[in-house]
């Protein structure tokens, strides 16, 4: 029997997730006994082309990390899609945007008008930003469209599953493909990670309180916490009880608390506003005036609890269209 | 009839860069692009959140360097909070940035750019990688490669949580230190380390510098450009990764500049072209004069061809050694010979094995005083480090509550663009005359960038070691004439 071929692919994304996939070391020629990498970019010869010649459905699964933000990655992720039979939405971005997708918060305009004119070391040439098209003397020279705002592969093309994690870590991919392989994927929507919280997996869950009660909100840098005790119990802002687990508590781990990376477990709608909820019902207080001093103690609630889930969100959702320049 | 010939690796979608080189009537070069069709806008979305986010929101600029980004942010934070970190936490910190560095260029020495001189660069194109490394190395010095660098990402995990994307530094120190018992972990590794460096240099020595034809491609004049170079030095003007003063020599070798980067505004600028979304780096007090060489153009270049230009010399033994023999090879300083980068990536991982094993070995490591809490209101904070690539700076102003109202970044790459569209121009215009394109352009033009370790924009850009190529030579009309890809 032929070996199952697989591609993975890149858009909006910083590379982490590739690195996650070599982080796999040795296990990583295990892969290769077992599946044909036809398309990789960061690390085989290959040609658009090729994926263009495969038979529809050829490919057995496509592995697509980043966000979606330019024109080009569009027309890559529908021609995946045409070819494989699976596609995994592969970290953070790709499910809901990652941290990339913060971009949403602005828009092409935005953001070309402080990096190419208002930033301090910029030298100003007669306003001249980056253009799609532009005649040079020798010629023209083209760019891809950069859209007003970031979407989540989901917002794109169909996705059979959802790998989580900014990157997923090295297990996590693992199971993955253990899955695949074996032919024992889930329902159609997964998420291939644990379906708990990440508290379940923390070393510190046994010291964390049946009822925890924030009558104060630090941030990390005004605080230096115990090492062994529930961060959260700590009045440190932890995304761990909403948090899908996966990750081993690999930040906790490291003295600092979950941010939500792995992001919403099954049936949350909008990961940030559930974060926000769990935490609010935290608040040790009834009297307005303290819950409002503790609200405060917050004052970024949108990097907060929608650090990699913007584009996913309930309010950006319905904004997906792809747009620029000021195009409604 | 103008003829424009695009170089595109098939990854253009996410921004490796792409070439479009116009030939004019008689097939000469008129001038190559560089293009580079990426931007994600960081510093719009830094606006509005909390400085204690950004070691960790920055190090998504780039997946290959996080831990290079997360530092300068977070020593960018010790500014803008007025602390100044225990010496155990900063100790700690170059440690972990030394661990980072000698991983990284291993990185690229062994499965990126070194290839083309470990295998050859005129070896078939199918072995001009990885597998072709280990056939030349073997399968043993293969596995030790592999395992080196697990240890390393393993030990910046056990400190950083994660190794993608590490959670390590606050304003005042870190987040975790290492424990007593496993201090003679970090010692061993070190060791390992510095051997592995020296082994890296040795077949340095056997495989390319023994090869005539080789050290002739590195001191070919198509591969030259005298531009400024800018490195991080210390008091004593040598080398350093983690912190010093920012240090710029002329073409000449002479020094131009030397400030505190709290001072980078008045000497660094950025120019906007209309056809990249890449901004170029230059001298303020020079100019912007044009893809220019020379001393009356602000071009500069970064990374460790520029650091070794612009320090006196490196502050471990070893590593001075190896400094030493490279100058007068290369026939003293400064070094304008782009390929030169190779050589020089291996005497910095000398250095950086070597000063991650006196950190290892330092006492103080094992400190549980690792932070220390701010108390000031924040302003405005500037951080530095030399991230693999070059100069890194992070810049943030803030309100009083610590939440961002400004962010500047001046990512390591940028500061090479410029030299880089240069190289790319050179390299095809010494290649192709009266329209003859062949295969050998791919190549040639592919090591011109991938001296500088390509990681372009430092965004989406990891390990792009084959960059996989498709040459269209198209008439004026965008009528495909010739094609041409790799493999073929």
């Amino acid at each position: 029997m032929p070996k199952p071929k697989v591609g993975l692919y890149w858009c909006a994304s910083c590379g982490g997730c590739e690195e996650a996939v070599v982080d796999l070391a040795e296990k990583i020629l295990d892969v290769v006994a077992a599946v044909d990498i036809v398309f990789w970019p960061v690390a085989l010869d290959f040609k658009k082309e090729d994926v263009e010649a495969l038979a529809d459905g050829e490919l057995t699964a496509a592995f697509i990390n980043g966000a979606i933000r330019l024109s080009e990655q569009e027309e890559m992720v529908n021609l995946l899609r045409r070819k494989a039979q699976y596609v995994i939405a592969f970290g953070s971005c790709a499910q809901l945007g990652g941290i990339p997708g913060l971009a949403s918060l602005s828009d092409r305009e935005g953001v070309f008008q402080y990096v190419y004119g208002q930033a301090p070391t910029v030298v100003s040439t007669d306003g001249v930003v980056p253009q799609t098209q532009v005649a040079v003397p020798e010629g023209e020279l083209k760019l891809p469209e950069f859209w007003d705002k970031v979407r989540t592969l989901d917002q794109v093309i169909d996705v059979d599953y959802y790998l989580p994690g900014c990157p997923p870590t090295p297990t996590v991919i693992a199971n993955a493909l253990t899955a695949l392989l074996e032919g024992k994927l889930p329902e159609k929507g997964a998420v291939l990670a644990s379906s708990r919280a990440l508290c379940y997996e923390c070393e510190r869950n046994e010291t964390k309180p049946e009822k925890v009660s924030l009558t104060d909100i630090k941030r990390v840098w005004e605080i230096i916490p115990d090492p062994d005790k529930c961060l959260l119990a700590q009045g440190i802002i932890c995304l761990g009880p909403v948090t899908r687990g996966g990750c081993d508590a690999v930040c906790v781990k490291g003295n600092m608390p979950c941010t939500g990376c792995f992001g919403p477990l099954d049936r949350v709608h909008d990961f940030g506003a559930k974060g926000l909820s769990a935490i609010a019902s935290l608040f040790g207080s009834n009297d307005e005036a303290e819950i409002e001093a503790l609200a405060d103690k917050i004052p970024d609630v949108t990097g907060t609890f929608y650090r990699y889930s913007l584009p996913a969100s309930l309010m950006f959702k319905s904004r997906a269209a792809p747009t620029k320049g000021g195009e409604q | 009839m103008t003829t424009k010939v695009t170089v595109d690796p098939i990854t253009r979608l996410e921004g490796h860069g792409r070439i479009e080189i116009f030939l004019n009537d008689a097939g000469d070069v008129d001038r190559a692009y560089f293009v580079i069709p990426e931007l994600r806008g960081f510093e719009v979305f830094a606006v509005g959140r909390r400085a204690e986010d950004m070691p960790q929101i920055t190090s998504r600029i780039c997946g290959v360097c996080p831990t290079a980004h997360h530092m300068a942010s977070t020593k960018a934070l010790d500014d803008l909070f007025h602390v100044e970190p225990p010496p155990a936490a900063l100790k700690l910190r170059e440690m972990l940035y030394s661990m980072f560095m000698l991983e990284d260029h291993a990185l690229h020495f062994y499965f990126l750019g070194g290839p083309d001189f470990i295998v050859g660069p005129k070896a078939p194109k199918g072995e001009r990688n990885i597998l072709g490394v280990i056939g030349k190395v073997g399968v043993e010095v293969a596995g030790q490669v592999i395992a080196m660098r697990k240890e390393l990402r393993e030990l910046i995990a056990y400190l950083g949580g994660k190794v993608v994307h590490p959670v390590f530094g606050l304003p005042g120190g870190v987040a975790k230190g290492v424990q007593k018992e496993d201090q003679e972990r970090f010692v061993k590794a070190a060791e390992q380390g510095v051997d592995f460096a020296l082994f890296t240099l040795k077949a340095f020595h056997d495989l390319v510098l023994a090869n005539k034809e080789y050290v002739d491609l590195i001191l070919s004049e198509g591969y030259t450009h005298r531009t400024y170079y800018m490195g991080l030095v210390d008091d004593q003007n040598r080398e350093n990764f983690y912190d010093g003063k920012i240090r710029v020599v002329g073409p000449d070798g002479r020094e131009f500049a030397r400030f505190s980067v709290q001072d980078y505004v008045e000497h660094l600028a950025e120019h906007v072209e209309p056809w990249t979304y890449v901004k170029f780096m230059f001298l303020r007090n020079v100019g912007w004069n044009g893809f220019e060489d020379g001393e009356k153009s602000g071009v500069y270049a970064v990374a460790p061809l520029a650091r070794l230009n612009a320090a006196d010399g490196m502050a471990t033994p070893k590593a001075q050694e190896a400094y030493e023999e490279y100058v007068k090879t290369l026939g003293g300083k400064p070094v304008h010979q782009t390929l030169a980068n190779h050589w020089a990536r291996i005497v910095e991982m000398v250095y950086a094995a070597e000063r991650f094993l006196e950190l290892a070995r330092d006492p103080e490591i094992t400190s549980t005083e690792i932070r220390r809490i701010p108390t000031a209101t924040p302003t405005t904070g500037i951080g530095v480090v030399e991230a693999p690539r070059g100069t890194l700076i992070h810049h943030y102003d803030t309100d009083e509550r610590g939440i961002l109202t400004r962010a500047n970044l001046i990512v390591a790459t940028q500061g090479n663009a410029a030299r880089i569209a240069m190289s790319v121009d050179k390299a095809a215009k010494a290649l192709i005359h009266g329209g003859n394109v062949d295969d050998g352009l791919l190549n040639m033009v592919e090591m011109a960038f991938r001296a500088y370790d390509p990681c372009h924009a430092c965004a989406t850009h990891a390990l792009p070691g084959q960059m996989p190529l498709l040459i269209s030579l198209r008439d004026a009309q965008g009528n495909v004439l010739r094609e041409i890809t790799r493999g073929d």
